[in-house]
């Protein structure tokens, strides 16, 4: 009897399926420009992964709402990963299978293994103000695009920032700064610039690993209080940024020294620290809590008044949600540059959509256009230049809000520009890729 | 009516030690292989092999190692997500040092380097046994995991500490299409699967169980404990090292050590429990089990959703797979304590006396 009803169960399951199997292929053609999105709202990273993933969502209705990509409307859906890199495979070949053309896994691992298999499949990966910095090396990545600023940059206009509170680049010399980060590829990708920087300017760079999730810090904290560094940077993640910022306070180490990278910089990692990380502040991918702007605005009006908001309406216009929103615009940006080439109003493939990304041209005009004034800075890519901009401002926190705390920056592109190519050339190398020739990037 | 060995008489010695001794499971065996390596290519899409059926292959092949040493050798461990990283990083390292290394001998290679750090973790196993040999195993874990992230030569220096590997080619087959990556690591999980049992029916596997049933019997009985532990250990590290290799070289092209945390250690040696402790076959269960159904949960819970007409959010479908999954663990441990493979050979029984059970 119990044997009967364990077969009638496993019988079940495989008939259920054989079901999913073949309704996932049927989705397959529909006359939508399909977008996947690829989310992380459970596991160690879920309070930071949701509010992206909201404002991802979000934008992609609000498009659909006025009216779609030239008429093509876009489907979407979400898979989770969990911030693993194992399931973030499975998801992009899921989802890949459903028609996608434009990836953005939002983990600095994912990314890496993605990168991987992009060529071979012929989608691009859009990886907005994380993974791989080399990438923004067009002629080698030809499927990469850390659009609007890489680690690099990040890294490059953290430690201008500081010497501009110190009054110089040349009073960087004897000082000390720590980087805590984060334990894996994220956090290790702006070493090789700092150290750049270190050689360049005398001062000494101490790194103090904080291993993933990020909870346990105390070790690395006395480290801090050991050294007794002048600026702390720090390149955390979810739960690591408010530990972080706890312990600061019980080390007594002044948040006024400390920078975040535009991942450390947004509520939910000062919410629940609130007074205590007054005066901190972080780096931010341009924009910073926006939710008077107009984009947000219009969000509020044409989504979530309309019941079909995708996460709480009081999320709008939060540093990570505004993130998200504006990863889709420019996704989207993408297949509407692209139809401009192949054909407004019609679904674009994989290699169009990669054309698309790499002409991107938006001037202020466009995006003011699109309710983006004073969000964001015009955004302008080539063959060569895959991030397309690399403007950069810092916000700090005084207990309640993000308020911005310093004009634009611009990472300095002569000590960027020699690294980026002597990486991807390395890359280049390694895997055996000649790198496309102007004449090759005109196709 | 099907399954019966009525008339099926061994006339020699030979015929009386085959692995299959019934033919009825011979032919359904070679079947199943036959159509493994004909079939499934001709008849599944590309999202099967690359997110299903890769990941289920190489795993499988990872918790056959562990098998050996938790199931037949009886030393538990919890260092087997250390020995793929042993494995992947080794066989990475040949493989990129060397100029026209062959990626199977890379790989073959990776796996020799992990049986030998097998052997040395695996002293302990001579002092202490059970969970205490555990916890101590769980000491390769956080060696490796702090080895990898931390000295730079053996990611080749690269600044992120990500590795990645491409061209895989062999005997002038590139392998780079699903197809060819799944017939690999078919092609190596066949082998390896009838190594693993023949090495289990031979003296070395013989030994193992002993060790596992009474060691001090066995030791009585003439057998020496310190080589058939270590050769437990080497053995599978070896196994479990191919594995980390294939995961690393054919299934991501590119990883972190994460990809080897202690996660991985414990999710193997789930699969070897629920598979079924002692049982190669137990092996391919536990890691279909582990692998597919979440994926499988993760599909299937959404679809349901739609037939009923309630739109689950992302989230909450993640959570639930969680849940379920956690039960159906639970379910099977108690409905079979002794795993899968387990379910599996009660159901030979019963057909055998199918359709007419008295």
């Amino acid at each position: 009897m119990k044997f009967r009803s364990l077969a009638l169960a496993a019988a079940m399951s495989t008939i259920g399926f054989g079901t999913t199997v073949a309704s996932t292929a049927a989705q397959a053609q529909a006359k939508e420009q399909f977008f996947p999105v690829i989310v992380y709202r459970t596991g160690a990273y879920a309070a930071n992964g949701g509010p992206w993933a909201n404002g991802y969502v979000d934008y992609l209705k609000l498009v659909n709402a006025k009216g779609g990509i030239n008429g093509v409307k876009i489907s979407f859906e979400e898979c989770e990963t969990a911030y693993a890199t194992d399931r973030g495979v499975e998801c992009y070949e899921r989802l890949k299978g459903k028609g996608a053309t434009v990836f953005q896994p939002l983990s600095t691992g994912i990314t890496f293994a993605l990168t991987e298999k992009a060529p071979i499949d012929k989608i691009p990966l859009i990886t907005a103000g994380y993974g791989r910095s080399e990438s923004q090396d067009g002629s080698v990545f030809t499927w990469n695009f850390p659009l609007l600023g890489t680690y690099w940059v990040g890294a490059d206009v953290a430690i201008q920032h500081v010497a501009k509170q110190l009054g110089g680049l040349d009073k960087l010399k004897g000082k000390k700064i720590a980087l805590v980060y984060h334990d894996s590829p994220y956090g290790k990708e702006p070493i090789p610039l700092l150290q750049e920087r270190a050689k360049l300017h005398g001062f000494e760079l101490d790194l103090l690993p904080v291993a993933h999730p990020g909870v346990e810090q105390k070790a690395t904290w006395l480290q801090v209080r050991k050294n007794r560094p002048d600026y702390v940077l720090l390149w955390g993640w979810g739960v690591m940024n408010s530990t972080a910022l706890k312990e600061a306070q019980a080390t007594g180490f002044p948040r006024d020294k400390m920078i975040g990278v535009w991942w450390a910089g947004a509520e939910p990692d000062v919410k629940d620290v609130g007074a205590g990380a007054k005066g901190y502040s972080a780096l931010t991918l341009q924009h910073g809590a926006e939710p008077n702007s107009k984009v947000a605005k219009d969000v509020i009006a044409l989504v979530h008044d309309k019941g079909q908001g995708t996460g709480p309406k009081d999320e709008v216009g939060q540093v990570l949600y505004m993130r998200g929103l504006i990863s889709a615009m420019l996704g989207v940006e993408g297949v509407r540059k692209a139809q401009e080439k192949y054909g407004k109003g019609k679904v674009m493939t994989g290699e169009q959509v990669r054309w698309g990304l790499e002409n991107m041209n938006l001037d202020q005009k466009t995006l003011d256009g699109m309710g983006f004034a004073g969000v964001m800075r015009p955004v302008q890519t080539s063959c060569l230049d895959h991030m397309g901009s690399s403007w950069v401002r810092v916000h700090s926190w005084d207990g309640a809000n993000w308020k911005f705390a310093s004009d634009w920056y611009q990472a300095d592109d002569k000590l960027l520009r020699g690294m980026v190519l002597n990486a991807s050339r390395k890359y280049a190398e390694e895997k055996k890729i000649t790198p496309r020739t102007p004449e090759q990037c005109k196709q | 009516m099907l399954y019966r060995e009525n008339g099926q008489f061994k006339t020699s010695y030979a015929a009386d030690q085959q692995v299959f001794t019934i033919a009825q499971d011979k032919w359904f065996v070679l079947g199943v292989i036959a159509f493994a390596f004909i079939g499934v290519p001709m008849l599944v899409d590309e999202y099967m092999f690359r997110a299903i059926l890769i990941p289920f292959l190489i795993l499988s092949l990872a918790a056959l190692g562990v098998n050996l040493l938790v199931g037949y050798c009886g030393q538990i461990t919890l260092g087997a997500g250390a020995f793929m990283a042993i494995g992947a990083y080794a066989a990475y390292n040949f493989f990129v040092r060397i100029e026209g290394m062959p990626v199977v001998l890379a790989m073959l290679l990776g796996g020799g380097v992990s049986a030998a750090m097998g052997v040395l973790f695996g002293i302990p196993s001579l002092r202490v046994r059970g969970l205490y040999l555990a916890v101590a195993t769980l000491a390769a874990q956080f060696f490796c995991d702090w080895a990898f992230l931390r000295i730079s030569w053996f990611t080749n220096d690269s600044s992120s500490g990500s590795v990645s590997v491409s061209n895989l080619k062999m005997f002038g087959w590139t392998i780079d299409s699903p197809v060819d990556k799944y017939l690999f690591c078919l092609g190596v999980m066949v082998v390896f699967a009838v190594l693993a049992k023949n090495l289990t029916r031979a003296t070395v596997g013989r030994q193992w169980m002993a060790i596992r049933d009474m060691d001090v019997a066995a030791e009585v009985i003439g057998i020496r404990p310190m080589y058939s532990k270590l050769s437990a250990f080497a053995v599978s590290s070896f196994f479990v090292g191919v594995a980390g290799a294939m995961w690393g070289f054919i299934h991501l092209g590119s990883w972190e050590p994460a990809a080897f945390s202690v996660d991985r250690s414990f999710q193997l040696l789930f699969m070897v429990i629920i598979g079924g402790l002692g049982s190669i076959l137990g092996s391919f269960f536990g890691a279909a089990f582990i692998v597919v159904l979440p994926i499988f949960l993760n599909q299937f819970l959404p679809a349901l959703g739609d037939l009923v007409g309630i739109s689950i959010s992302t989230a909450a479908v993640s959570h639930a797979e969680l849940i379920i999954f956690g039960s159906l663990i639970v379910f099977f441990l108690i409905v079979e304590p002794h795993g899968l493979a387990r379910l599996w050979s009660i159901a030979k029984e019963k057909l055998r006396l199918w359709p007419f059970p008295h």
